[in-house]
C-alpha cells in the first residue's frame, strides 16, 4: 500500500496559484539517488558525508549527525526544530533558506513533486509521523476540489479550540502551513479512521469533502 | 466560487437590512456589548473584534481582573497543577484586539432602549447584546446551605478563591478524616466535573492521607462517564470512595455548616470537608434581562444562539438552553464562534456560514490516566442536535490514557489562547 497515493494533480489556489502535489514513496526512491553520494539508508547505513537517514521523520534537527552536526543545525534542533512534513518541504527546496549556515552542499529540489515524493519515501523508511495504518486513496474529484479560503477560516475556528492559531506546538501538533494535499489527506485519513485519535476522527467525520478542502486551503496559507 | 447545498445569508440582503439600524445610519460603528468574560464571552469578544477588523465596537463587561478557569481547577485541587496556571487576564483582548474591557458588573438591561447598566452607574448602549454569565446557584437547593455558608462548605464550582479554599481544607484534613461532596442534580455545568474532582481529591488523599474517606451524596441515578470513573476508582483508590445514590437518601441531604454534619436519610454523619455543589440556573443577569424560562435557563435558537424570547440578544454557554450540548467550556467556546459569525454578518454584512458545533470533555482520573468524551452537533430549527459522538473505553492501555491526558493539556493551552489571545 502506497503511503500517499496521490496522482500528481495540480490544485490551484485563488491567492497564489501554487501547484501542489503529494508524493509517492516509489518515486521518492528515484529522487533519493541525488542524495546517495552523501547519505545512506537501509540496515547497514552509516554516516557518510552526511548522516544515515533511516529515521529522519520526527527527529530533532542535528541529532542524526551526532557530533558531526553543524552548529547551525544543532542550534535549530535545540530550539525545537524537528524534521517533519513542513520543515522538510522548506529545507529540500533550498536548504540555506531554512538553515543559512548548514554544511549540506546541495542547492535543493526545484520541483515540488520531487520534494513530496522524497518526503513520502522518508516517511516510508522510518517510524513516520504518527501511526498511520494506511492513508486513503483520494479520488481525483476530491483532490481537484478548490477550497474556499474564507469558509476555511471560519471552519478553522473549530480547530483552534485545541491547536494554536499561531502554528506553535503547545502540546498538540502545529497545523499551519501544511501543503494543502497533505493536510487534506491527513484529514481524510481521520475521517476514514485510518489514522487513530478519537477527537480527530470525530472532527474530521463532521466535515464533508469541500469543507476539508476549505480547511486545507486556509491553513496552507497561514505562515508564521 | 460555488457552494453546493449550503445556504449562506446573502451579503446584500443583510447589508440592506442593517441599513435600518440606527448605528449604521449615524456615524457610529455598530456596538456589541458582551456580558461575562468567560469561555463564551471572551471567545465571542475576541472573534468579533478580530474578524470585523475594527468595524464593530466590542465592549466586554466582566467584574474580575483575572479569570480563573473552572477547567483544570480540579487538577489544582489534586496538586497536579498550580493555582497560578489557571489564571488569565484581559490585557491582550484590549491591546491586541481593541476590545473595550469594562471591569464592572452588569446589573440591568433595558431591551427597548437597548442599554446595559453597570453597578458603577454607566448605561452602555448596544446594537447586539451577548450574555455569557455562566451559572448561579438555586436558592434553597441544598437544605441548610446558602451563599453565606460557602466558606465553611465551599462549592468551588466557580473557580478562584473558592478553589483555593477547598484545596486548603482538603490539605488540612485530619488523618483518616472524611471529605463529602453533595453533587448537583441535572442540568449543571460540566457533567463529569464533580467526578473528576472526586478523582483528584482521592489522588491527593492517597498520597498524603491514605486512610481518609470520600463520600459522594448524589441525587442522580447515573452520571457522565460513570463506567469509566468507577473502573478508575476501583483500580486506583480501592475502598476509599463511597457513593450514596438517590435510593439511599442522596436526593435530599441536609447540611449543617456550623456542626459540619450531613444528614442522609435521617442519619447524621460528621465530616471534615463538605463540598456542596447546589442545583444551578442561568447567571442572574439573564433573569434580569428577561430571557430565561420557568426552568431558569435561557432558550436560544441553534443557528445563531439568539434568544427565543427577545430580539438582538444572544445567550452563550452554561446559561443557554440550546439542546443537546453539555454545559462545558468547550461548548461555550464553540457556540461563541457560531454566534460571533452571525452577529458580525448581521451588523456588517459579512458572510454568515452555517452553524457547526463540537465538544470534547477530558477528565483526569489519576496521574497519566485520562479519559474523554466528545461529539459533533448541528443546528436544527428546534435545537442544537447531536449528530455523533465517541467515548474512551475501559481497558485502554496505559499509553493511550497518558496520551489522552497530554492531549487535554494541549487543549487547555489552545482554548485559553482562543479566549484571551
Ligand atoms: C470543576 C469544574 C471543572 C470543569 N472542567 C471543564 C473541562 O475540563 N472542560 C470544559 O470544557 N469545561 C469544564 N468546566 C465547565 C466550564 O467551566 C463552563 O462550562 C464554562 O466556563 C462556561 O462558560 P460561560 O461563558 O457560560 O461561563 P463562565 O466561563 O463561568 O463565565 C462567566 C463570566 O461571567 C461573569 N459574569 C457573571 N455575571 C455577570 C454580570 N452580571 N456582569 C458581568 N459579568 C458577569 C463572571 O464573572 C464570569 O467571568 C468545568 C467546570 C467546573 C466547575
Amino acid at each position: 500500500m502506497k503511503k500517499l497515493a496521490f496522482a500528481a494533480i495540480a490544485l490551484t489556489f485563488s491567492s497564489a496559484a501554487v501547484a501542489d502535489h503529494a508524493g509517492a514513496p516509489t518515486k521518492g526512491e528515484r529522487v533519493f539517488r541525488k542524495c546517495r553520494s552523501c547519505h545512506e539508508v537501509g540496515e547497514d547505513a552509516k554516516y557518510k558525508v552526511g548522516p544515515a537517514l533511516n529515521n529522519l521523520m520526527g527527529q530533532q534537527a542535528g541529532v542524526l549527525s551526532g557530533d558531526k552536526a553543524s552548529k547551525a543545525l544543532k542550534r535549530a534542533g535545540e530550539l525545537g526544530m524537528k524534521w517533519d512534513l513542513k520543515t522538510l518541504e522548506i529545507f529540500l527546496r533550498k536548504p540555506k533558506a531554512l538553515i543559512p549556515k548548514t554544511k549540506m552542499k546541495f542547492s535543493g529540489l526545484k520541483k515540488h513533486e520531487d520534494r513530496a515524493n522524497l518526503i513520502a519515501y522518508f516517511q516510508n523508511l522510518g517510524a513516520g509521523e504518527k501511526p498511520v495504518k494506511k492513508d486513503p486513496t483520494l479520488s481525483d474529484a476530491v483532490l481537484a476540489l478548490v477550497g474556499d479560503v474564507e469558509y476555511g477560516e471560519y471552519l478553522a475556528s473549530g480547530c483552534t479550540t485545541c491547536h494554536q492559531a499561531d502554528g506553535s506546538d503547545q502540546g498538540l501538533p502545529s497545523i499551519t502551513g501544511w501543503p494543502a494535499p497533505i493536510f487534506a489527506t491527513a484529514m481524510h485519513a481521520y475521517k476514514t479512521k485510518d489514522r487513530e485519535n478519537s477527537v480527530m476522527q470525530q472532527q474530521a467525520g463532521a466535515l464533508d469533502n469541500e469543507e476539508i478542502a476549505a480547511l486545507a486551503a486556509y491553513f496552507a496559507g497561514v505562515t508564521k | 466560487m460555488k457552494f453546493n447545498r449550503r445556504v449562506f445569508v446573502g451579503a446584500g440582503v443583510v447589508a440592506a437590512a442593517s441599513l435600518t439600524a440606527p448605528s449604521v445610519m449615524g456615524a457610529a460603528r455598530p456596538r456589541v456589548v458582551i456580558v461575562g468574560g468567560g469561555a463564551g464571552g471572551a471567545t465571542a469578544a475576541r472573534y468579533i473584534a478580530k474578524d470585523s477588523k475594527g468595524a464593530i465596537d466590542v465592549v466586554l463587561i466582566e467584574p474580575s481582573r483575572t479569570y480563573y478557569t473552572c477547567f483544570f481547577s480540579n487538577l489544582v485541587l489534586g496538586g497536579v497543577r498550580d493555582f497560578g496556571s489557571i489564571g488569565h487576564t484581559y490585557g491582550k483582548l484590549a491591546s491586541e484586539y481593541g476590545v473595550n474591557v469594562v471591569h464592572d458588573w452588569a446589573i440591568g438591561v433595558d431591551r427597548d432602549a437597548k442599554t446595559v447598566t453597570t453597578a458603577g452607574g454607566d448605561a452602555i448602549s448596544y446594537d447586539r447584546l451577548i450574555l455569557s454569565p455562566g451559572i448561579d446557584f438555586r436558592d434553597g437547593a441544598v437544605k441548610g446551605w446558602d451563599v453565606t455558608s460557602q466558606n465553611k462548605m465551599p462549592h468551588a464550582y466557580k473557580a478562584g478563591s473558592q478553589t483555593q479554599l477547598l484545596k486548603a481544607q482538603i490539605d488540612a484534613m485530619p488523618q483518616g478524616g472524611t471529605y463529602a461532596m453533595v453533587a448537583p442534580p441535572n442540568p449543571f455545568r460540566c457533567p463529569p466535573g464533580p467526578y473528576e474532582r472526586i478523582s483528584m481529591v482521592a489522588h491527593t488523599l492517597k498520597m498524603h492521607n491514605p486512610t481518609a474517606k470520600i463520600l459522594i451524596i448524589d441525587p442522580k441515578p447515573k452520571f457522565s462517564k460513570q463506567g469509566l470513573f468507577t473502573d478508575g476508582w476501583d483500580r486506583h483508590y480501592d475502598g476509599m470512595i463511597d457513593l450514596i445514590g438517590p435510593e439511599f437518601g442522596g436526593k435530599d441531604p441536609v447540611v449543617d455548616p456550623d456542626a459540619m454534619t450531613v444528614t442522609i436519610d435521617g442519619e447524621v454523619t460528621k465530616v471534615d470537608v463538605c463540598n456542596v455543589i447546589p442545583a444551578m440556573k442561568a447567571g442572574k443577569i439573564a433573569d434580569i434581562a428577561g430571557v430565561t424560562n420557568d426552568k431558569g435557563w435561557a432558550p436560544v435558537n441553534a443557528h445563531d444562539m439568539s434568544s427565543k424570547m427577545y430580539e438582538n440578544v444572544h445567550i452563550l454557554g452554561d446559561s443557554s438552553q440550546q439542546g443537546d450540548m453539555p454545559k462545558s467550556g468547550f461548548s461555550a467556546n464553540s457556540q461563541a464562534k457560531v454566534c460571533a459569525n452571525a452577529v458580525r454578518g448581521a451588523l456588517t454584512g459579512s458572510k454568515v456560514f452555517p452553524a457547526k458545533f463540537s465538544n470534547t470533555c477530558w477528565s483526569l482520573i489519576e496521574t497519566d490516566d485520562g479519559i474523554k468524551v466528545g461529539a459533533s452537533y448541528e443546528a436544527t430549527d428546534e435545537k442544537i442536535k447531536k449528530t455523533s459522538g465517541f467515548i474512551s473505553k475501559n481497558g485502554e492501555d496505559a499509553g493511550t490514557r497518558k496520551a489522552t491526558y497530554e492531549e487535554s493539556v494541549g487543549w487547555y493551552n489552545g482554548i485559553t489562547a482562543d479566549m484571551f489571545g
